[in-house]
């Protein structure tokens, strides 16, 4: 049966187990996927511009031995031409097997998926959702820190429009023994709505701050994110928020030994390139994870419709 | 205050003091041809006021509306002078082209054929949200 990855939860805790299973399985052993996907053809139908996000599923289908075809900007598409979602979706239906949709407007990889024969993968949908990014998170800390929960996780940065934030929280709120520590500037806290519909209602624990440095100590995770321009229609309130935190090799100086670093990218200034060279920095390794997480994904849809 | 008893018809009993105006225009009540009558601040045992609307046609009402802006009411079926039937009406689990989502970001600004869809995520709370985006309704 087609089936559609269009927000994390859409995924139970036994199945994003089985895709980390199986991303790790082509870690170990990439030679033995190199083929499954001959034939196969994945869409990447990107409205808007997001280099690493596409190449990172069009490096994916290479590795399964699939093809590509798809559009990286919405000029170079027909709905330039005033072309709806919906019709997008059934015509590119009847020419890939799988589509990985990013657009700018929220809900619209729903769109697709409710009228695409297809599976469809949300790549993204303006500020809304992006679960993929999520199964890379993820699979990160599950490989460097051996398990999924009894973590305290550690967010900072735009914790408002930051749609990885919000997946994340949603994502790891289903395991147990986590604690979010929330650090983020006044105007970029997380929304209520995530605080009361995830944390309060599954009973997680956390704390809200605006110092990094005081609460450093107590992280296993700290998820570093940047303040998106593109999410502010005020260019004031960027330019006066975007610098709100800075990690420097100075500020880690109270942080755990094992901390793992993280970061969706890209960055812009948040993360100094002098904590590149620290061991404890997984934001390089959490984009590699994230392209066998897709690996893994495109495989379960295409069996889960019956085209593998 | 008397309202003659309708014969064949409609009856939407025990709305909330103050929110018949409101269901009247959301009902789109005003385009009906057949006589329309709002009873405003009647007394009710139960509520101690209440509004009442008498429609004196046997029309389809959409009850999703009713059960959105006041969940609770009696929505009673005359036929021949007689109850016919009577519902209680309770908050829909799912609303279509009934309110419609402000987010300038939702896919709904701009794919107009698009149906607007607003789904029940919190009952004790009275919250919908969008189907797509999942912003809350006002």
């Amino acid at each position: 049966m087609k089936r559609s990855l269009i927000a994390i939860q859409d995924f139970s805790v036994e199945e994003l187990q089985e895709l980390m299973d199986t991303a790790n399985d082509i870690i170990a052993n990439p030679s033995g996927y190199s083929e499954l996907c001959r034939g196969k053809k994945i869409a990447t139908l990107f409205f808007e511009p997001s280099t690493r996000t596409r190449l990172s599923f069009e490096a994916a289908m290479l590795e399964l031995g699939g093809a590509v075809i798809g559009f990286s900007e919405a000029q170079s598409s027909s709905a330039a031409k005033g072309e709806s979602v919906a019709d997008t979706a059934k015509v590119i239906s009847c020419y890939a097997d799988i589509i990985a949709m990013r657009h700018p407007k929220e809900g619209a990889p729903l769109v697709a998926a409710m009228n695409a024969s297809i599976p469809v993968i949300n790549a993204g949908d303006g500020g809304h959702n992006h679960p993929t990014q999520t199964l890379a998170d993820l699979l990160t800390i599950y490989r460097e820190k051996g398990r999924l929960g009894n973590l305290t996780v550690g967010i900072c940065g735009d914790l408002k429009f930051g749609r990885t934030v919000h997946s994340l929280i949603a994502a790891l709120s289903r395991y147990e023994g986590i604690r979010f520590v929330l650090i983020s500037p006044e105007e970029l806290k997380l929304p209520s709505y995530v605080k009361k519909e995830i944390l309060k209602a599954n009973n997680i624990p956390y704390v809200q701050t605006t110092d990094l440095e005081a609460v450093m100590p107590e992280l296993d995770i700290l998820y570093m994110t940047r303040v998106q321009r593109e999410r502010f229609f005020n260019e004031e309130d960027y330019l006066r928020l975007k610098d709100s935190y800075i990690l420097t090799p100075e500020r880690l100086y109270n942080a755990k030994k094992d901390l793992c670093i993280m970061h969706p990218l890209p960055r812009v200034n948040e993360i100094s390139v002098a904590i590149d060279d620290d061991p404890r920095a997984c934001y390089f390794k959490q984009v590699l994870y994230g392209k066998y997480m897709r690996m893994a994904l495109i495989l379960k849809l295409l069996k889960e419709a019956g085209t593998l | 205050m008397n309202i003659d008893s309708i014969q064949n018809g409609i009856v939407i009993d025990h709305i909330t003091a103050g929110q018949g105006m409101r269901l009247y225009e959301l009902l789109g009540l005003e385009t009906l041809d057949c006589s329309v009558a709002i009873i405003k601040n009647a007394h009710s045992e139960k509520l101690g006021k209440k509004d009442i609307i008498k429609i004196d046609a046997d029309i389809p009402v959409n009850l999703d509306v009713i059960g959105y802006v006041d969940p609770g009411v009696s929505v009673n079926t005359i036929r021949n002078g007689m109850l016919a039937e009577k519902r209680k009406i309770d908050m829909p689990e799912t609303l279509t082209n009934v309110i419609f989502c402000k987010n300038p970001r939702c896919i709904c600004s701009t794919e107009q054929e698009l149906k607007h869809i607003f789904k029940l995520t919190d009952r004790n709370n009275k919250i919908y949200r969008c189907f797509y985006c999942e912003t809350k309704a006002n």
